[in-house]
């Protein structure tokens, strides 16, 4: 086939991104080589529009023992022991294909985590939908819970936290954020850099097939109506087989034969290969008629751009073939040599005893495009005026039972029962809590992790949105009696192109930035999907972070659910009641503009250490972060957890009820105390000068608001637990 | 005593019932399935999982596969062994245990706390247990026990039904039970009671800060019964 420009751009590339290859190359790459162009140059490999503002991030800290750049990021958490951690997206091949680009999304991750010597210990998901109403989320939510169920159960590694939403924006994009944590002895860390000439490259997994073939490809584009049609590029999954190979991996791993390994992701053997190399300051040759494949007469073209899952790349050293043969043996796997590292800095492939490709690396890797495109900043919306006559038809119970049912905040259990998130038998903290937590097997520690994001508050205003991402990532780990340690990111959004989307990314970067150098909370690996668009509609700016941190002592775990009656109920940090972009203004006003809360990065760092400390101490009985709906929807999922009631007092004069109790203020907690431990509880909250407001008690049974009984608990019960299943059984 | 888990290809609950089988005192080692022999045991344990994917159907491939021919001529010779989930699914595949585990009712994976009944204690795995109500847990997408009316009436007159799903106070009923199971059965023994395949995973119940802590209670008095 003759590659003209024309050719180029059916592979994805720009115009002048083809004239620039044959600037480097000094010549027009033959069908292959352009391949091989055009998935290391694309969006989802190449990080050009990204990579310029993805250096702000704030990626130090004492316990990162590496950063963003490699497989996944890992930190030290004491006595050799280490988690290695990311979150990746797999948006785009979900949406066409939800249970196969769901199920590959989590074994994707799995991999990034096994390759770096990792057993994986959790996985944690963030999923967005469409409209309830939007005819096709009801099977996108069903096929996407069973793909990241039918994967993740069958390897054995347990689910155990998540979140769940739903906005129009998702219409025709849905996001689809895997999250892996895996431990690692820090000695015993493998990376994807290759070391020394003439060692063996070798091939192990499944065979490669001729599935998703220009899958990154299709993630680096928009969607238009003949989105049908790409089904074809999504990989397609096989947990069984994934399952061996993180076994026969790990089985390698524990001698010191490899020098490199790095799983075939996204653009296959194509970015594994360039970036070993690359990363080695060495050339690379490839025979690939050494390579194992599933079908008849595959073209070089085609091993080279095929996405099929559970494959790896490894550089072993020399005379270790034999030793690693037999382990893949052992475990039912394809295992061949197919080429070598070398001094050509080029990477070259032969097929049929013929070369059919050589590239200088650098021009893939090095020289690949770097955008600094046009973006636009976003004005902090004025805030709205509510007229508070206009409440006084509501009625609290009323808008208490709406705002428990709503889509985003009802209970998701539905979803989580069909993933396992027991095996392993080190769960204790299943999904329902504000983070998931598993032990470190064997050990008296435990590790935390949360997903989230927040759309509505990023779309409003990018900058404040990004940093109450990262505040409310660390609010859930602290509500565990974790200590926050760091995060992983996974920056969706639409069109780079646009340079309204291009301001969403480098605001919320910009916010995502602050919060986490404030905190000490740096990020330590990630990725970044553009390009979530259908038909000219972007989704609204979606970074999701996924948060880690440490219990030291596993028994210091504290929970949510209210534990006895007659504790004291005491909100932490100072509630002013703003509304604007609050589930009461979006869901009960119908009012979609404002500004989003703002972030007082001191409060939330001197708040969220105090509640650690009132932990430690063993001075409050349950803790969770009040969040989406306030006040009152945070007690209320404390009551419906422990099955029991709360009595509340009437709030200060100056503040409305409605604004108090459903007001989106940052950074705040909802503590449950027994009364004879609050004396000592004000006076650390004295010494930290925290303001707190002491609203209520624990009672049996009954909902009681200003002397008034509003509802029973079984009604708020009812409200939260029922939205999900009778939706998705009706 | 002494106990082997066999790790079939895709078995993932083989570390979780070393871990539980060693905290209770058992001696376990650990068998790979190309194995021919089996050391000499008290106990042999099928664990969960996903034997060679499940392919074909769940348990089918690994009823088949080399060390399987030990096992059944270890239960056959009288020979205590348990099958966890995957395990009770192989146990059926070998013909050991009558009737199949069929796709759950509402054809989702589950993964719960759920309230089992013992039905029968004249054995060696429920003998002298305190409770007739556990709390255990289950994770399974093929989990719907079936078998013929005749299967079933000889599993009821031969007091073969081991445990049942129920309430937490012993009730059993459709709304107790998770995936559809005939009469509400969470494990069978064959004939003579030295075989015992169930659904629910006690290895995942062995401490409070787990799910529970019935799963301790069931290995606790297993090991006492072997003395």
């Amino acid at each position: 086939m003759k590659v003209t420009e024309e050719v180029a751009i059916d592979h994805g590339l720009k115009k002048e991104e083809f004239s620039k290859i044959c600037d480097l190359l000094k010549r027009i790459p033959n069908i292959t080589e352009l391949a091989i162009f055009s998935a290391m140059w694309n969006e989802h490999c190449s990080y050009k529009s990204s990579r310029k503002h993805l250096k702000k991030l704030h990626t130090k800290g004492k316990q990162v023992i590496q950063g963003p750049g490699e497989n996944a990021g890992i930190i030290d958490i004491g006595d050799d022991d280490a988690i290695v951690f990311k979150i990746e997206s797999h948006n785009h091949p979900s949406f066409i294909e939800p249970y196969q680009g769901a199920a590959t999304g989590v074994g994707g991750i799995m991999r990034d985590i096994f390759t770096m010597g990792a057993r994986p210990i959790a996985n944690l998901n963030s999923i967005h939908f469409g409209s309830p109403q939007h005819k096709k989320t009801k099977n996108l939510l069903r096929g996407v819970v069973k793909g990241i169920g039918g994967y993740g159960n069958c390897i054995g590694v347990p689910t155990i936290a998540g979140q769940t939403s739903f906005d129009e924006s998702y219409n025709g994009n849905i996001l689809v954020n895997a999250m892996t944590l895996g431990l690692v002895n820090k000695n015993k860390i493998f990376y994807s850099k290759a070391a020394g000439l003439n060692k063996p490259v070798i091939y192990v997994g499944s065979k490669t097939g001729r599935d998703g073939i220009h899958g990154a490809s299709m993630a680096s584009t928009t969607f238009d109506e003949k989105i049908e049609e790409k089904k074809p590029t999504v990989q397609v999954g096989d947990p069984f087989t994934e399952k061996l190979l993180l076994e026969a991996c790990l089985e390698l791993m524990a001698d010191n034969s490899i020098i490199a390994i790095q799983d075939m992701g996204a653009a296959g053997l194509t970015s594994s290969s360039v970036e070993m190399a690359s990363k080695g300051n060495l050339g690379i040759e490839l025979n690939l008629s050494e390579v194992p494949c599933r079908e008849m007469n595959m073209s070089p073209y085609e091993i080279m751009l095929s996405e099929s899952q559970e494959r790896m790349l490894i550089v072993l050293e020399n005379g270790k073939e034999n030793f690693a043969k037999k382990i893949f043996d052992k475990w039912n796997l394809d295992f061949a040599v197919i080429g070598k590292t070398t001094n050509s800095k080029k990477i070259e492939l032969f097929h049929d005893n013929n070369k059919v490709a050589e590239i200088p690396i650098d021009l893939l890797a090095e020289n690949a495009p770097v955008y600094n495109r046009k973006w636009k900043k976003t004005k902090l919306p004025q805030k709205l005026k509510f007229n508070k006559n206009n409440f006084k038809s509501l009625s609290l119970s009323d808008c208490l039972k709406k705002i428990l049912s709503n889509p985003n905040i009802a209970e998701k259990k539905w979803i989580w029962d069909q993933y396992d998130h027991t095996v392993m038998a080190d769960t204790i903290q299943k999904p329902g809590g504000d983070a998931g937590v598993v032990r470190v097997h064997g050990t008296s520690k435990a590790v935390a992790a949360s997903v989230d994001s927040s759309a509505s508050y990023c779309n409003s205003h990018p900058l404040t949105g990004g940093k109450q991402v990262v505040c409310e990532s660390w609010r859930n780990l602290i509500s565990v009696g974790a200590k926050p340690i760091a995060i992983t990111n996974c920056l969706n959004f639409g069109n780079p192109e646009k340079e309204k989307n291009m301001g969403e990314f480098v605001e919320c970067i910009d916010g995502i930035s602050e919060a986490s150098e404030y905190l000490d909370f740096p990020v330590v690996s990630g990725n970044v999907s553009f390009y979530n668009e259908t038909k000219d509609k972007g989704i609204k700016p979606t970074p999701t972070i996924g948060g880690v941190g440490l219990i030291k002592d596993y028994k210091k775990i504290i929970s949510m659910n209210f534990k006895k009656i007659d504790n004291l109920i005491v909100v932490i940090g100072k509630t002013e009641g703003h509304i604007d972009q609050s589930i009461f203004a979006r869901d009960i006003l119908n009012e979609k503009k404002g500004p989003p809360p703002e972030i007082n990065l001191f409060n939330e760092k001197n708040n969220g250490e105090t509640i650690l400390k009132l932990i430690r101490n063993d001075l409050v009985k349950s803790v969770h972060d009040i969040s989406l709906g306030g006040i009152i929807t945070a007690i209320s999922k404390m009551a419906i957890i422990g099955n029991k009631g709360f009595k509340l007092n009437k709030p200060q004069d100056l503040i409305n009820k409605f604004e108090y109790y459903f007001g989106e203020d940052q950074g705040r907690y909802i503590v449950e105390i027994e009364p004879n431990n609050m004396p000592k509880v004000k006076n650390i909250l004295k010494d930290s000068s925290i303001h707190y407001d002491e609203i209520g008690i624990v009672i049996p049974k009954e909902i009681i608001i200003d002397k008034e009984a509003i509802l029973h608990i079984d009604d708020l019960v009812r409200s939260n637990k029922n939205w999900l299943k009778s939706y998705m059984e009706e | 005593m002494k106990s082997s888990v066999i790790i079939f290809p895709g078995s993932n609950c083989d570390r979780d019932m070393d871990v539980a089988l060693k905290k209770f005192g058992f001696k376990n080692q650990m068998i790979w399935h190309n194995d021919k022999t089996i050391p000499k045991s008290d106990l042999i344990v099928l664990p969960g999982g996903f034997s060679y994917g499940d392919y074909l159907r769940c348990g089918s491939i690994a009823s088949k596969s080399k060390i399987i021919k030990s096992v059944i001529d270890f239960a056959n010779s009288g020979g205590l062994v348990l099958g966890i989930c995957n395990g009770f699914q192989i146990l059926t595949e070998t013909g050991l245990l009558p009737g199949i585990l069929q796709q759950n009712m509402y054809l989702n994976f589950i993964c719960k706390n759920v309230f089992i009944k013992i039905k029968d204690k004249k054995n060696k795995y429920f003998k002298n247990i305190k409770k007739d109500i556990l709390e255990l847990h289950i994770a399974h997408n093929e989990g719907n026990y079936f078998c013929s009316e005749q299967e079933l009436k000889s599993l009821e007159d031969n007091s073969q039904i081991a445990i049942t799903y129920c309430d937490s106070k012993g009730l059993e009923n459709d709304d107790n039970n998770p995936n559809g199971a005939i009469k509400n059965i969470a494990g069978i023994f064959n004939k003579s009671k030295n075989i015992l395949g169930m659904m629910p995973h006690p290895e995942r119940m062995i401490d409070k800060y787990l799910s529970g802590e019935d799963g301790s209670l069931f290995f606790e008095n297993l090991l006492e019964n072997l003395r």
